[in-house]
């Protein structure tokens, strides 16, 4: 289905990050947004502010982000698609709420700009220390979605493909932005609307009598309907069977928690997304994410430069994390190199899958600004020496 | 027409009488079923309230509004959020959301916006709604955001076992206050009203017939409205404060409550076993928060402004 | 003279908790808490003066149970 047109700036445009990811909800078909100010995040939600009643959307500014967050799921549940926007200490407050739209698999985006913490930390300043909570921020068992963008122009396009998952498998997309990506300016093309690809989200129209909100089908994912239809819905943060009623019985738990992994583990060929480079021979790899993966680029073609074997394996989609990609790189690659603006986070995934035999080596960084390309440089000719 | 008749808590009807001629009719045999039923999802019945909770007297006052209402049932929704009243969304047969603690509020708000047609009423209890989420009460008065509130104030958290809550009367025992409450406790009403609410009153759980009516005109009032209901909590709140059981506190507001329909919510903050004024305290009018939203844009952007297409139905195009 | 108006109520045992509410606010008095009662262990109330019930359902206004209702008879027929 393509994009409808009253909302994409068709065109060449010279913004940043924030105000791309934006354009790139809009154009995603997103029409509800409830958010809070936080730095380095806010441009995004002022930019809808001020588009949104111009393409058939509504913005609230709610009271805090606890507030922002559930009022996304009682919009996705009215009907629309529907995202918010935070940075760090926002997020820590959205994770009940991040489980509560995993657990009643309510579709619906949430932006984390990272900036350095922990806590209040360097609000105007880059960080990638949000991986893990990503994943494990909120508690109990369930599985999301994690994307990164490393330029304004994928902050577009990855924010189409988030809304497109969350869709695709009724669950909670994040979109993992850094300060960096959010304010850089760049050139940022918005295709023609008939060029966009968008997923639209498909309502169950059968028999009202007896139907099940949570029944899943062949790829685990049950069917949707909103609020207003007759269905007489019910949906809670219980533990709850097939028609949504809470079900306070081991049998349900295990039924419902580990089906809301398997949902992404069984469909991860469909959402896993990474950009691979001079991999296939490679004695080296330098596995990078987000802003990060554009300062390793000169370290790794000067390093090339001068005879090294090295590939670069860039993860767009961190959750699920790729887990097969890597372990069939570690069968012939010698190192993994992980750098990151955290103390070493995704790094763990990678020495978690691979062999001891295979050295994987983390360059930390505290955050609060980019690693010198010269640093991942020094490490990369390491390896070479052992 | 509710029975006047002075009621002392000691001649309370409890006893067992053995002469008595005993006609227990089977639901199986009867030629009528209950007319509330088809609003309950039987499948879940019977609930988890204690004997003597005041909250199924309020469900029951509830569907009954519900069903005598204009409005159209499958646009109603319920948002409830943790606790006993919380539950409520799981029985009632409708489209029901039982969310987070204390956030039912912000929930009903992005619900309402999404699709202005519903009627959403968000059901919950004192501490769900006025302590975690007192913020979002606050802020969804202040907004007039169009939904109906309806609190069920037992003046405890019962559902995890009986600590004390921001409408917990001074002096009363709670499980974290043992020695009793010292802080001074919320005059909801007030809160309401302050905040900008439409439509306040209270109620208590005996006064069935003046809630049913109240929860009908606070659905059709546009704009936040909010309705307190009194209801005992006997396991935990009754038996810890030795005030008897269910049928004691039913018994107690029949005899301590006095109707003051447009009474200045000042001045109806409750004592422990004190007082209660009950009634219809404030009936406003003030624009509710979409329409609001829908006539600003219009002024503001004129042609430009691009309406939701649910709130396009419900106002009309651009400028009608 | 009109006859009086003749009602009656519906009592679902198995779910009623024994609170009493019904008994205490019928109007009528026509409700006693029986000897009888439930898989639960609650005495459940009984119509004890069927003649007296006027239908007027405040015993079911009042159940937090939904376990008792009252409904009014038409005219042709009578509880016995």
């Amino acid at each position: 289905m393509h994009a409808d047109p009253i909302g994409v700036l068709t065109g060449m445009h010279f913004i940043d990050g924030d105000h791309a990811c934006s354009e790139g909800a809009i154009a995603a078909g997103c029409r509800f947004v409830a958010g809070y100010p936080i730095t380095p995040s806010t441009e995004v939600v002022e930019r809808i502010a001020d588009r949104f009643p111009c393409v058939g959307g509504i913005f609230i500014q709610m009271e805090d982000e606890l507030a922002s967050s559930i009022a996304i799921q009682g919009a996705v549940w009215g009907g629309k698609k529907a995202m918010t926007v935070t940075s760090g200490p926002g997020f820590s407050l959205m994770m009940e709420h991040l489980g509560l739209a995993a657990m009643t698999e309510t579709p619906l985006v949430i932006v984390d700009v990272q900036r350095a913490g922990p806590s209040t930390g360097l609000p105007t300043m880059p960080a990638q220390a949000d991986m893990m909570q990503a994943r494990w921020g909120s508690h109990g068992d369930y599985g999301i979605i994690a994307l990164c963008p490393n330029s304004p122009q994928e902050c577009f396009d990855l924010m189409i493909r988030a809304f497109n998952l969350a869709e695709q498998f009724r669950v909670p997309v994040l979109l993992m932005m850094d300060e960096c990506v959010g304010h850089m300016i760049e050139r940022v093309v918005i295709p023609k609307a008939e060029d966009i690809n968008i997923i639209e989200r498909q309502y169950y129209t059968g028999d009202k009598n007896n139907f099940e909100l949570f029944k899943p089908n062949e790829h685990c994912v049950p069917p949707m309907v909103k609020a207003g239809d007759g269905y007489h819905i019910h949906v809670t943060g219980l533990t709850h069977d097939e028609r949504g009623y809470p079900d306070m019985s081991v049998d349900a738990q295990d039924r419902l928690v580990k089906r809301l992994s398997e949902k992404l583990q069984k469909n991860a060929d469909a959402i896993i997304d990474f950009k691979e480079d001079h991999v296939e021979h490679a004695d080296v790899v330098v596995v990078t994410y987000g802003i990060t993966s554009r300062v390793a680029i000169p370290a790794i073609e000067q390093a090339r430069k001068e005879g090294m074997k090295i590939g670069h394996l860039r993860l767009i989609t961190a959750w699920p994390f790729p887990e097969k990609k890597i372990l069939e790189l570690a069968s012939h690659v010698k190192v993994f190199i992980v750098p990151e603006l955290n103390l070493g986070q995704m790094v763990r995934e990678v020495e978690r899958l691979v062999q001891k035999d295979v050295v994987v080596k983390s360059i930390p960084h505290a955050g609060g600004t980019v690693h010198d390309p010269d640093e991942i440089y020094s490490v990369i000719k390491s390896c070479q020496k052992d | 027409m509710i029975r006047t008749k002075f009621i002392p808590s000691s001649k309370v009807v409890r006893k067992i009488d053995p002469m008595a001629e005993e006609q227990v009719m089977n639901a199986k045999d009867t030629a009528q079923e209950n007319s509330i039923q088809n609003l309950l999802r039987m499948d879940r019945i019977p609930h988890i309230w204690c004997p003597g909770c005041g909250i199924g007297t309020t469900v029951n006052s509830f569907i009954r509004a519900l069903q005598t209402s204009e409005l159209n049932l499958d646009h109603v929704a319920i948002v409830s959020g943790i606790g006993c009243t919380g539950r409520v969304a799981g029985y009632i047969n409708l489209d029901s959301f039982h969310t987070t603690h204390g956030r039912a509020i912000p929930f009903a708000t992005g619900l309402k916006l999404a699709n202005p047609e519903l009627k959403v009423i968000v059901y919950s209890g004192d501490g769900d709604l006025t302590a975690i989420g007192g913020n979002h009460f606050i802020h969804a008065a202040r907004r007039n955001v169009d939904m109906t509130v309806i609190l069920v104030n037992n003046m405890i958290y019962g559902m995890t076992g009986g600590q004390v809550a921001p409408t917990t009367p001074l002096g009363a025992i709670a499980s974290t206050t043992p020695y009793g409450n010292f802080e001074q406790t919320f005059n909801l009403p007030f809160l309401a009203e302050s905040c900008g609410a439409v439509y306040v009153a209270r109620w208590t759980s005996y006064h069935v017939r003046h809630l049913t009516k109240s929860m009908k005109e606070a659905f059709s009032k546009k704009g936040f409205s909010f309705i307190e209901i009194l209801a005992p909590c006997p396991t935990l709140y009754s038996r810890r404060n030795k005030i008897g059981d269910g049928l004691d506190q039913m018994a107690y507001y029949k005899e301590n409550s006095k109707i003051e329909n447009g009474a200045d919510t000042k001045t109806v903050g409750l004592d422990f076993q004190g007082k209660i004024v009950v009634g219809k305290f404030v009936d406003r009018e003030r624009q509710p928060y979409h329409e609001a939203m829908f006539e600003h844009f219009t002024k503001k952007l004129g042609e430009r402004y691009v309406p939701t297409p649910e709130m396009k139905k419900v106002y009309g195009a651009n400028g009608n | 003279m009109a006859e009086p108006i003749k009602g009656t109520a519906v009592i679902v045992t198995e779910r009623c908790k024994g609170c009493c509410f019904c008994i205490q606010f019928c109007p009528s008095d026509c409700l006693e808490l029986s000897r009888q009662y439930n898989a639960k262990g609650y005495h459940t109330p009984a119509l004890v003066h069927p003649e007296d019930c006027t239908g007027c359902d405040m015993c079911g206004m009042v159940c937090p149970d939904f376990a008792i209702y009252g409904y009014k008879l038409k005219e042709e027929t009578h509880a016995c």
